[in-house]
């Protein structure tokens, strides 16, 4: 964030105002350049959306169905704008209900503003009505909560909020403000953005000394390996690690929340890292020399077991957060800083290379997995539509072009294996906490964060039965968002780790659906049915020319399994391509 | 190896604070042994100190995700050898057996120990020192009917440490502390590179 101290003194210090304190936080909203609010109203966040019945024409707000809707659909929102998400919710249960999104935001860095309201400060600690103790509840899974029962703290504390939420690595905040203060009156003096918090350092100083060791190693390397993740979408840094894979001819492989930093097609892009990730990626990270991650914090789902993890290589990470060096994977050389800073730096120090032999291995490795995964997934001999052929025919149509939502389970890991991304910020998925009914309400908010792209939510039968409320949203704003269910009438991932290893007892996965066409036709969004591939691409094609919100659902094989797999415990390079090599 | 470790927390007067700072211990079920809140030598500025029994690995992850809490400045932490710590303790005895045993008066002097109170009824004592000093007392105390004992948190000093002052204007400069970007890389150079 650049600080022009000429455009901060807008302060109208001189034109001192009376306000209620509803009215600084929508002002506040404003100066940060909030247009669209996603929330809930109720008793105790009403002064707040009294006033923002005034504000109509400058803030836009989303009704949803469900608090852990609004939440979702901001995350969306941030997460394919780079702004930050907004959500008003009022106090007890509406604040609860946020603590699903809120865990999920901070997992996966998304920045959020949460606004709820909260009981009158003199009720405060009496169990009043809808009271619940917010900042507690949320501390955990927050970079910042803060209760104001005060007006005159509200521009001030927004002002922290937003600088706290979008700078360093991101996350959500949330500001529970008490009824009191809301309704409160007092001399408004303006809004001042935050620059600057003594206790907290959004990014760590670049020491060049590090630059050069990294490059050194790096330089010595015979078979460099990059892996990244979220970091080069969030710092911006897209262009500038394209630079340095580039240069360096490093073959690179992507978390699922790094992916689409680099376009998928990329010459030097190697696939998917993870459980479900691809096959060289994963099998080679126990083969390289030096391994360089940027932006990534070494999930366990990327790690598989630790001390099978590329025990061979020097590590070189970079991350803005020093709390994640050598959290998981101890490294040879840290670079802390942020990586728009630190790899323009890098890419000077590190020597052009071919690295033919080893992108070799890397294809390979693809050659492998497409004659025993891709193409038979994609190009089923029997009558069972698959999810990869589903995923085939939208890269067909859509050209790599789409943003793509995805929820959790063996929809996801599909969707994110075989989709194709031209552009960054394409993806949205719950990567860090995982968790189900994410998709439907991201993708709300994915559709007001770029309304001029196509936004399609890939959901499970069961993520999508868990917030299908929010179809009402979708109905009464008239958000085009195209639905496609894959539904295989199974809680397919438990399904497939019970079948692998709990001997096939199938233990409360067997789900059934309602009709999902006629339910969409009660929340007046077109729907149709395909279980015939015959049908599959045409009615893709239909769905996506058309000028609404569309729900498909699409009859999926019930027991198919998703492979490659890491299986839990195992090292990396014991990736499985099968269930037979189980 | 688990050995004894006391965290020096730096941090802005905010409410809730110590729930933040508690959160990163309970979240990996780490025992806190010690916790001490006070002001510092920088107005303002509050100072914890926590003591607990982990390997050093795991003492600097839970140091590093302290310090990126928000309000939270600076974290140290440190062993035992490093620094000077004292804790307090008060003890609670009948008065009747003291005043019949001169002998343990003279103990209490030999142990740097004085009275508090002296009442008809009771007498208290203090001690201050290190554990194994507080605990002697405690069992010369014992047989004389030790009626109520409490001890205090550890409070230290960090030895090589210069204080705050210069640090907290470090922060307000707006430039990230050197500490904060150490690496322990080039503390150990040598032979890093050989292949």
């Amino acid at each position: 964030m650049t600080a022009n101290p000429v455009q901060n003194i807008n302060k109208k210090a001189h034109e001192t105002k009376q306000a209620t304190g509803s009215q600084a936080l929508l002002e506040a909203l404003i100066h940060e350049g909030v247009k669209t609010i996603f929330g809930y109203p109720g008793g105790a966040i009403m002064p707040v959306y009294d006033a923002l019945y005034d504000y109509g024409d400058r803030l836009e707000h989303i009704l949803v169905r469900h608090e852990q809707g609004a939440i979702h659909a901001a995350q969306g929102f941030a997460r394919v704008s780079g702004k930050t998400g907004v959500v008003f919710a009022t106090s007890g249960p509406g604040a609860t209900n946020l603590v699903t999104g809120l865990a999920d935001a901070m997992i996966d860095s998304t920045p959020l503003v949460c606004i709820t309201g909260q009981v009158f400060a003199h009720l405060l600690g009496t169990d009043a009505f809808q009271e619940t103790d917010v900042i507690n509840i949320v501390t955990p899974v927050t970079k910042w909560a803060y209760q104001v029962t005060n007006a005159e703290e509200i521009p001030h504390v927004l002002a922290k909020a937003f600088y706290i939420a979008s700078t360093g690595r991101p996350g959500p905040v949330v500001i529970d403000i008490t009824k009191n203060a809301q309704l409160q009156l007092f001399d408004y003096q303006g809004y001042e953005k935050c620059l600057h918090i003594r206790s907290y350092k959004p990014k760590p100083e670049v020491r060049y000394v590090y630059i050069e060791e990294a490059a050194k190693v790096i330089n010595e390397a015979k078979k460099p390996f990059v892996i990244y993740g979220q970091g080069v979408i969030l710092g911006n840094a897209e262009q500038e690690f394209r630079d340095f894979i580039e240069k360096g001819n490093f073959p690179s492989a992507w978390t699922i929340l790094g992916m689409g930093a680099v376009p998928t097609d990329h010459k030097l892009s190697v696939g998917m890292l993870g459980m479900h990730g691809n096959y060289g990626p994963n099998l080679l990270t126990n083969e390289c020399d030096v391994l360089i991650a940027v932006g990534m914090r070494f999930d366990d789902r990327v790690t598989g077991r630790l001390d099978k993890y590329a025990k061979q290589a020097k590590i070189i990470h970079l991350d803005i957060d020093p709390a994640e060096i050598d959290k998981n994977v101890k490294s040879t050389v840290a670079v802390r800083g942020d990586c728009k800073e630190t790899l323009p730096l890098l890419t000077v120090l590190v020597q052009k290379n071919e690295n033919q032999a080893w992108l070799q291995q890397f294809r390979d490795c693809t050659i492998k997995e497409t004659e025993k995964v891709i193409f038979p997934e994609q190009n089923p001999e029997n009558e069972t539509l698959t999810m990869a052929e589903v995923i085939k025919y939208i890269n067909e149509i859509t050209e790599g072009e789409a943003i793509i939502v995805t929820d959790v389970g063996q929809h996801q890991m599909v969707a994110c294996r075989y989709v194709k991304m031209n552009q960054t910020r394409s993806n949205v998925t719950s990567g860090g906490l995982g968790t189900m009914g994410f998709a439907l309400p991201a993708a709300i908010g994915a559709k007001y964060g770029a309304p001029d792209r196509q936004v399609i939510a890939i959901i499970g039968d069961g993520g999508f039965q868990m917030t299908l409320q929010e179809l009402g949203t979708i109905m009464q704003a008239n958000v085009n968002v195209k639905i496609i269910i894959l539904n295989n009438q199974f809680l397919g991932m438990v399904r497939q780790w019970q079948e692998l290893f709990h001997q096939n007892r199938y233990s409360f996965v067997d789900i059934t659906s309602p009709n999902y066409v006629k339910l969409a036709e009660a929340y007046n969004i077109e729907a149709k049915k395909v279980d015939q591939r015959s049908e599959l691409k045409s009615t893709l094609i239909e769905m996506l020319a058309h000028d609404n919100p569309f729900l498909l659902e699409v009859m999926v094989g019930k027991e198919n399994n998703v492979f490659p797999m890491v299986p839990q415990g195992r090292g990396v390079s014991e990736i499985i391509l099968s269930k037979e090599e189980l | 190896m688990k050995q004894e470790y006391t965290i020096t927390v730096y941090t802005e007067n905010q409410i809730g604070l110590i729930n933040k700072i508690a959160i990163i211990f309970t979240r990996r079920k780490i025992n806190i042994e010690s916790l001490n809140t006070s002001p510092s030598e920088v107005e303002g500025i509050h100072r914890f100190t926590i003591v607990i029994n982990e390997t050093e690995d795991v003492v600097r992850k839970l140091s590093r995700q302290i310090e990126k809490l928000l309000d939270v400045l600076k974290v140290d932490y440190n062993t035992d050898d490093e620094i000077i710590w004292q804790e307090m303790a008060l003890y609670k005895v009948a008065a009747d057996v003291i005043t019949e045993k001169v002998k343990v008066e003279r103990l209490l002097r030999e142990q740097g120990a004085r009275a508090v109170v002296i009442r008809k009824d009771y007498v208290i004592f203090e001690c201050t020192g290190q554990r194994e000093e507080i605990n002697n007392l405690i069992k010369i105390l014992e047989p004389y009917g030790l009626l109520e004992f409490v001890r205090s948190a550890r409070i230290a000093i960090i030895k090589k440490s210069d204080g705050f002052h210069n640090k907290v204007k470090e922060f307000e400069y707006k430039v990230p502390s050197e500490a904060l970007v150490e690496n322990e890389f080039l503390d150990q150079n040598e032979g890093i590179f050989s292949m």
